[in-house]
């Protein structure tokens, strides 16, 4: 079934987007990650143009993390007063992030860049995720009690000045942590066409320290937010939201993430931390090889204005 | 609009006024081809007849040649390089017309049916295109990224060449067809009919086709642009629907 995506300007295979948004919502589901950071890459390897891949792939993350947000309000696991710091944050990083895509669109790194940006943060936070994880699974083989983590935030959150309390977080820290973190991940979700909940759910629980009973929906709270702000920033700067394939991954994306969840209650956690753990590693790889691969077109065309 | 038509005409009208030659009555199959939500690409039927002035062919016919142009657009093209491990674009080329689409079919290889200099002029075959660098800068370079263009454009299926592409019947009735792919560009393409005979073009005419995103299409891409606040909210409203009808449905199913 063949369909026109009015944006991106070329035909799709309709049964493949909603294919391809299903096995990315199975993933999330599964390990209740967004997986905008596999939409967006397999996005561009079906021939989108990268620019569309990112906006649109942020327009569907925004629908994907409705439920989750008001599941998680539903029983107490938002805290909001945090979460709008962050969203704050992540407004700011958003509107940097449309001025720095539209930059480096005009310096033609765009791809470069975002390439980069996908080894070193998928690389690194894949490398933590499996050794954590294979650590915990040796101690459990060896019968060992594994070592409970300390909930303390780091001490460079502690130099920061200005301390707000979060209550639901259990913090006395400064806003400007969380706002740093909600500007970064702001930042990555124009140039990446990623929620950032693979970053901000490890940092809020690592440096901020955050109650793990709020750091999900919290993280989700943000996320919609600032996904929302960023098809916004996209739709202003580089007009590359495409409504209909949004559309058509979404409704691939609830259906995966419904079976992914049932699923994912039949396996142990740790299992499931590790295979998420190998999946972005293997991203993480294919695209470090792909910038140094020689490409297949060594010259590319772009209109001028 | 007639006197667009008109002109190439024109420009032959000297070698018409010479000696009695053979005219060309052509045709398009569309002359608007509308993208909706089911467009796959379009396969246009060029088709006519050749008047001679005796009314009968001549012992040696002459060729046919049918030419589809896109409108041409200013581009930048970046070459990669290899710096530091990675390939990234390292030199670029600005070029102020590449036609985003040309398709040519002829009844025999272009090459041995036109002179070269008549196939320049008339930019008859992928390699006579003018792209008209805007910086002039190293021939051998601006060869080179020329060829680069041309190269992609070949296998992205914008350009093309069939050599055995326009049949004649009786040395009377031409037609060919060509097919137009999903990805082209919108915006006004020309079908240019050349009649060739002894290397030299002696009767030439053009039909637009308009090619335009419609309907529903024409109405979301014009929305983007001219209106991009409404589009953006319009586009979070959307996402934020179908994620809260799909959680709506999911809790039911739980239950």
């Amino acid at each position: 079934m063949d369909l026109y995506l009015p944006i991106a300007g070329l035909s799709v295979n309709m049964l493949v987007i909603v294919g391809l948004g299903g096995v990315v919502g199975l993933l999330s589901g599964m390990f209740g990650v967004g997986g905008g950071f596999l939409t967006t890459p397999l996005l561009i390897f079906y021939g989108i143009p990268p620019a569309v891949a990112v906006a649109s792939s942020a327009t569907q993350i925004t629908g994907a993390s409705v439920s989750g947000v008001i599941a998680h309000g539903k029983r107490d696991g938002v805290d909001y007063h945090m979460g709008w710091v962050l969203v704050a944050g992540g407004a700011i990083g958003s509107l940097a992030g449309g001025w720095l895509f539209r930059t480096l669109q005009r310096l033609g790194q765009i791809d470069t860049v975002v390439g980069l940006l996908y080894v070193v943060l998928l690389g690194s936070i894949g490398i933590m995720m499996a050794r954590e994880s294979i650590g915990l699974l040796v101690s459990q083989w060896r019968g060992a009690a594994p070592r409970p983590a300390a909930r303390r935030h780091h001490p460079l959150i502690a130099i920061l000045p200005l301390r707000w309390r979060f209550y639901k977080s259990g913090l006395y820290i400064s806003p400007l942590a969380p706002a740093l973190l909600g500007f970064a991940t702001g930042m990555m979700t124009v140039l990446m066409g990623v929620g950032g909940g693979f970053i901000l759910v490890p940092a809020m629980i690592y440096l901020l320290g955050m109650s793990t009973r709020v750091v999900v929906g919290t993280s989700l709270f943000q996320i919609l937010f600032v996904t929302a702000a960023t098809t916004m920033v996209h739709a202003l700067t580089t007009h590359a939201v495409d409504m209909v394939l949004a559309a058509l991954l979404l409704i691939g994306s609830v259906t995966g993430a419904q079976i992914g969840a049932r699923f994912a209650q039949r396996i142990k956690p740790e299992y499931l931390r590790l295979a998420l753990a190998f999946i972005v590693l293997v991203v993480a790889i294919r695209m470090g090889l792909g910038l140094g691969w020689r490409p297949a077109e060594i010259y590319s065309i772009e209109p001028l204005a | 609009m007639k006197r667009r038509r008109l002109l190439p005409l024109l420009t032959i009208a000297p070698m018409l006024m010479g000696a009695e030659q053979p005219k060309l009555v052509p045709d398009v199959s569309q002359r608007q081809i509308d993208i909706i939500y089911s467009f796959t690409g379009a396969e246009l039927l060029l088709f006519g007849a050749i008047l001679y002035p005796g009314g009968r062919a001549p012992t040696k016919p002459p060729e046919i040649a049918v030419v589809i142009k896109g409108p041409p657009e200013p581009v930048l093209v970046r070459e990669k390089a290899r710096i530091a491990g990675i390939w990234i674009n390292a030199d670029s080329n600005a070029y102020r017309s590449v036609p985003s689409f040309y398709a040519l079919a002829s009844s025999k290889p272009i090459g041995t049916i036109v002179q070269p200099r008549t196939a320049v002029i008339y930019e008859l075959g992928i390699d006579n295109l003018q792209l008209s660098p805007s910086s002039g800068g190293d021939p051998a370079e601006a060869r080179r990224f020329e060829e680069g263009v041309v190269d992609l454009k070949r296998r992205g299926g914008y350009y093309s060449e069939s050599a055995h592409g326009v049949e004649i019947s009786e040395g009377v009735l031409y037609r060919a067809r060509i097919a137009i792919p999903a990805r082209v560009p919108v915006g006004r393409y020309t079908a240019e009919t050349y009649l060739i005979q002894d290397g030299r073009v002696v009767a030439a005419a053009t039909r637009d086709i308009d090619i335009a995103k419609s309907g529903f299409e024409a109405f979301v891409s014009r929305w983007s642009e001219k209106h991009a606040i409404i589009y953006g909210l319009f586009a979070i409203a959307l996402s934020l629907t179908l994620g809260w009808i799909a959680g709506q449905i999911s809790d039911r199913l739980k239950r």
